[in-house]
């Protein structure tokens, strides 16, 4: 069954439209493997994380919070938070997977990366009917997850194990911080999501003394809570949301 | 001797972190998908999901940009190299050459100083 997969062309078609990225997914993913041991982690642990989370955003968003002793609560709902667009991804994933069973299910979503997902909805707008579609698309979305993941995953173990040779005065965790300032700024494309991404950072820098990193609860509520608010008030009154 | 082993993270709670992380990775990416039958959310809370990960993403690097912390040093060099790193993105849209420039500024300047 797998080296059928293999020949199929589809899934060699998922795997050469992923390869034109692969390098920046795997540039992505060393960024991440130094960023981790660099914030102090061991190489041990950082594999393991990197291994079984295989979600950048949210692992560089904890860096931060496991340096600062943040409670393991606080840290799964903030990475919980971040990875909210991922729940958006599986609902406009869904349809194609109704037919599979649990299991692919679990491993299909589990694989689901931006860049994944992206790819594959170019390629097939709209679900399969037949069966050949399904089976054709399920080996593209293959294709495609298996080059993601490789890339991925070999770039972040070696980026821990190479990180030990970097001092530390360099400062590289900082890639890690500017990685996540790209996928912000990506996120934000009107005022209102500027706008609450400028509360988030007022109230997150003004309860910094907080301990347990409580800070950035209560700036996520602030934000969260200010732009539903501006949101509902400007519906009522219909006004434009302000495109950037 | 240039000190290359930073403080050590316990182990322990490293691994229950990592456990809860990737417990979030398998119920974020499957939310819609796992389930038999589908969901639907109150309408307000689909709002709340558009601007959850830009609160929680600001939250997070903010501190980390906008003051002096010990293991990135002074704010003033972040800001700085914060500063092309942004509009390096709004020109070419790269979240790659955007981490370069923002890198490239940031080491410089800790060079120099």
């Amino acid at each position: 069954m797998r080296g059928l997969i293999k020949q199929s062309t589809a899934f060699r078609e998922g795997a050469r439209d992923m390869s034109v990225v692969a390098p920046g997914i795997a540039a992505w993913g060393l960024v991440t493997g130094v960023a981790m041991v660099k914030s102090g982690l061991s190489v041990p642990l950082a594999l393991i994380m990197g291994f079984f989370v295989y979600a950048g955003s949210a692992q560089l968003a904890a860096l931060p919070l496991l340096v600062a002793h943040a409670p393991v609560w606080l840290i799964v709902a903030t990475a919980f938070c971040v990875n909210l667009r991922f729940v958006i991804f599986s609902a406009q994933f869904r349809p194609y997977l109704i037919s599979y069973n649990f299991r692919k299910r679990l491993l299909a979503s589990y694989l689901l990366g931006d860049l994944t997902m992206v790819l594959f909805l170019k390629r097939f707008p709209k679900p399969g009917v037949t069966k050949e579609d399904i089976r054709e698309q399920g080996h593209y979305y293959a294709g495609g997850s298996a080059v993601n993941y490789l890339a991925w995953q070999c770039a972040q173990a070696l980026g821990v194990l190479l990180a030990a040779f970097i001092p530390m005065s360099w400062g590289l965790g900082f890639a890690g911080i500017v990685a996540l300032l790209g996928i912000t700024l990506s996120l934000i494309n009107d005022k209102l999501t500027a706008t609450a991404a400028g509360v988030a950072a007022m109230v997150s820098v003004a309860f910094v003394a907080l301990p347990l990193k409580l800070n950035l609860v209560i700036a996520i509520v602030a934000s969260i809570s200010l732009a539903l608010l501006w949101q509902a008030f400007m519906d009522k009154h219909g006004a434009q949301s302000g495109a950037l | 001797m240039e000190s290359t082993t930073p403080q050590i993270i316990d182990a322990v709670y490293a691994l229950i972190t990592a456990a809860g992380l990737t417990l979030v990775t398998i119920v974020t990416r499957g939310f819609f998908i796992l389930p038999k039958r589908s969901l639907t959310l109150p309408k307000r809370v689909e709002r709340a999901l558009k601007y959850a990960p830009i609160a929680a993403l600001v939250a997070v690097i903010a501190p980390e940009i906008l003051l002096n912390t010990t293991t990135l040093g002074p704010a003033w060099i972040k800001i700085v190299a914060v500063i092309p790193a942004t509009g390096y993105y709004y020109w070419r849209r790269g979240i790659l050459g955007t981490i370069m420039v923002g890198m490239g500024v940031f080491l410089i300047l800790r060079a120099f100083t």
